[in-house]
């Protein structure tokens, strides 16, 4: 069991050092200059202005040193936990500009995630096998998924906030509200929360159905279920076992799902201009913002690779076959 | 008698039309009867062991009635055949290495699958572990997946689950395959004890095997091409068959003490034939070489002695 995850450990430790130097290097690669890009947005400045600021941003974002001081520096502060200063925030720290994108992002993707999973398992699961049930939630769930998801975004919004006035048509809050622990701006939170919420829960909803309702017929024509058919156990106890093992590759796909959910749902964002992480993404990619895109990125390998180490916990649980394999047997 | 079925007819459905893989089968087996099931692949072994206790999606009952113990099995109802299932026809299925679901300890699939038939898991248990010793399996294995199993184990586990509730009928269908020969045997003897023992009444082994059935079988029946060929004692089919299909049958199996280096073993030339729109008659006659005019109608399958029946017009008392 220690051997075991200490081998697991050890790997992700190495991956997250690799993937952090790719990640490092990526946005150096970039053409363009991001200090250049900010005095632009500076307006007009004399030349010995324009140099001293342009000296100044530079010394500030280290960029003046050579690239291999710059790459220790970049893990000795991330080790300190220092993401450095975002060049998009006017030298904001980096942690900060994520820790106030992070909540809208989470608050929007962990429902919609969890909800769509286990909406779409348990219908899925109920839909095979079960004809005109499995009619019904078929075609819905195929239409589902093979929406592009941007269209359906801007359908619903079109739709439900411009046409009917339902809902707010973006933002994460009224233009007219100041963040406040308020019961007023509580609900104006939840009003806009819901467009990009229902297009993500959909979206996910007819994946998971689909997905599931496959694998419980896959499991329902597997050997045990044969067997026990055969000795006359009732449905529910067939399909409860279908179930339980047709759950395993889910679960692999919603540790997946739950990885990435740190990077936001940058279309979403987009479509909605919900301010998470993933517009925060958006707007660091567009100004060259070298901090604030090794920053995210850094929260979304670590966001990864921690939830894969909780599906290898997770599958130790619910999977005794690779129990099997930790000691060393032959699975 | 056991189990009486008469003009048993259980079709395949394919888009090309009916497979008529059994076609009309009347045998019955007696009390403490272990009755070997023998014929080549495709001809409907199978088919029939399956159908006595669970016909698949894509098995059709067209035909036949089956009666256990006086009381006529519904096998062409899903639901109504449960309640028989298990307690009075049981299977030891052709994937035994694979009949226990994988991600549950088998005592407690064991449990479960006992719970769910209405029968208390508790009362039944002294009696698992003194059956769990008599197969040689440690008690320990009821804590244990079925990934942490040998082939031979897992076999021996699934026979002793199948006959937990001391069926009247047990099919053994094709158990014996996968396994090597050393194995082969000590499962063919655990089939002998469970039915001194009384664990079961009677049996049903289905095999291509011949050699198994010598061992383990007081009777045979030899099918072809979803019909009946023969059946009579053990001993009758090995020394003296009537039908020409297990003459060539037993021919073809090597016998001890000759050399087959110098001398070919006789096969049996051509292949079955197709069972969809099989031809009309004696299935068998174009491979046979006592086939005669009359052969184009369907000989009927007819006792010829005690225990002993044939279907062949060849054979003296078929009315030939």
């Amino acid at each position: 069991m220690r051997k075991y995850f200490g081998r697991k450990l050890f790997t992700y430790t190495l991956t997250f050092f690799i993937a952090a130097t790719i990640d490092w290097l990526i946005p150096r690669f970039m053409p363009g200059d991001p200090v250049a890009g900010l005095m632009a947005r500076q307006g007009a400045l004399s030349p010995e202005g324009a140099a001293a600021l342009s000296k100044y941003y530079n010394e500030l974002f280290g960029l003046n040193r050579p690239l291999w001081e710059q790459f220790f520096g970049f893990w000795t502060a991330l080790i300190q936990g220092d993401l450095g200063r975002s060049v998009f925030g006017h030298g904001r720290p980096v942690a900060e500009t994520i820790m106030s994108a992070l909540p809208y992002t989470l608050a929007l993707l962990i429902p919609a995630i969890l909800l769509s999973w286990w909406a779409g398992n348990t219908f899925g699961a109920m839909a095979a096998r079960r004809k005109w049930l499995d009619s019904a939630v078929l075609p819905v769930g195929y239409i589902l998924t093979a929406t592009p998801y941007m269209w359906l975004g801007l359908v619903l919004a079109f739709v439900l906030a411009f046409l009917l006035r339902i809902f707010p048509l973006s933002g994460g809050y009224g233009f007219n509200l100041e963040p406040s622990l308020t019961w007023a701006f509580f609900v104006d939170l939840v009003a806009h929360w819901i467009l990009p919420f229902l297009s993500l829960f959909l979206v996910g909803f007819g994946g998971w159905a689909i997905g599931m309702r496959n694998m419980i017929i896959y499991e329902l024509e597997s050997d045990y279920s044969r067997y026990l058919e055969a000795l006359g156990a009732p449905q529910s106890l067939v399909r409860k076992y279908a179930f339980r093992n047709a759950m395993l590759p889910q679960v692999t796909g919603l540790a997946l799902q739950l990885g990435v959910i740190v990077a936001g749902s940058l279309v979403t964002e987009i479509v909605f201009s919900y301010p998470g992480i993933g517009l925060l993404l958006f707007n660091a990619i567009k100004s060259e913002d070298y901090f604030l895109l090794q920053g995210i990125f850094i929260f979304v390998i670590a966001g990864v690779l921690i939830a894969n180490f909780l599906v290898d916990i997770a599958y130790v649980i619910v999977d005794p076959r690779t129990r099997v394999g930790m000691r060393g047997g032959t699975a | 008698m056991s189990l009486q079925v008469s003009d048993l007819r259980v079709y395949y459905r394919s888009l090309a039309g009916d497979v008529q893989a059994l076609d009309g089968a009347t045998f019955s087996i007696a009390d403490k009867e272990i009755m070997g099931l023998a014929g080549e692949s495709g001809c409907g072994k199978s088919t029939l062991g399956n159908s006595l206790i669970r016909l698949d999606g894509r098995m059709k009952y067209v035909a036949g009635s089956v009666t256990l113990d006086g009381n006529k099995l519904p096998i062409w109802d899903q639901k109504g055949m449960n309640e028989f299932r298990f307690r009075d026809v049981s299977v030891i299925p052709q994937y035994a290495m694979s009949a226990m679901n994988p991600t549950r300890k088998i005592g407690k699939m064991t449990g479960e699958l006992l719970e769910s038939r209405g029968e208390s898991y508790q009362d039944i248990k002294p009696e698992l572990l003194r059956r769990l010793d008599l197969v040689g399996l440690s008690q320990d294995v009821l804590n244990r997946y079925p990934i942490e199993l040998s082939g031979g184990m897992k076999q021996r586990m699934v026979m002793v689950i199948s006959t937990l509730l001391n069926p009247s009928l047990l099919i053994a269908d094709e158990i014996t395959s996968a396994l090597d020969v050393s194995t082969q045997r000590a499962v063919a003897e655990t089939l002998v004890s469970f039915r001194d023992h009384g664990f079961v009444k009677s049996m049903m082994v289905i095999t291509h095997d011949l050699s198994i059935l010598y061992q383990t079988a007081d009777s045979i029946l030899v099918m072809y091409a979803g019909k009946l060929a023969e059946k009579a004692p053990t001993a009758t089919i090995i020394d003296k068959p009537r039908h020409p299909y297990t003459k060539m049958l037993i021919s073809s199996l090597p016998e001890v003490g000759i050399r087959y280096a110098n001398k070919k073993l006789a096969g049996i030339p051509g292949s079955p034939p197709a069972l969809l729109n099989p031809p009309a008659g004696c299935r068998f006659r174009a491979r046979c070489p006592l086939a005669f005019e009359k052969c184009v109608e369907e000989p009927p399958f007819v006792q010829i002695a005690p225990d002993h029946s044939v279907a062949c017009w060849k054979v003296p008392g078929s009315n030939a």
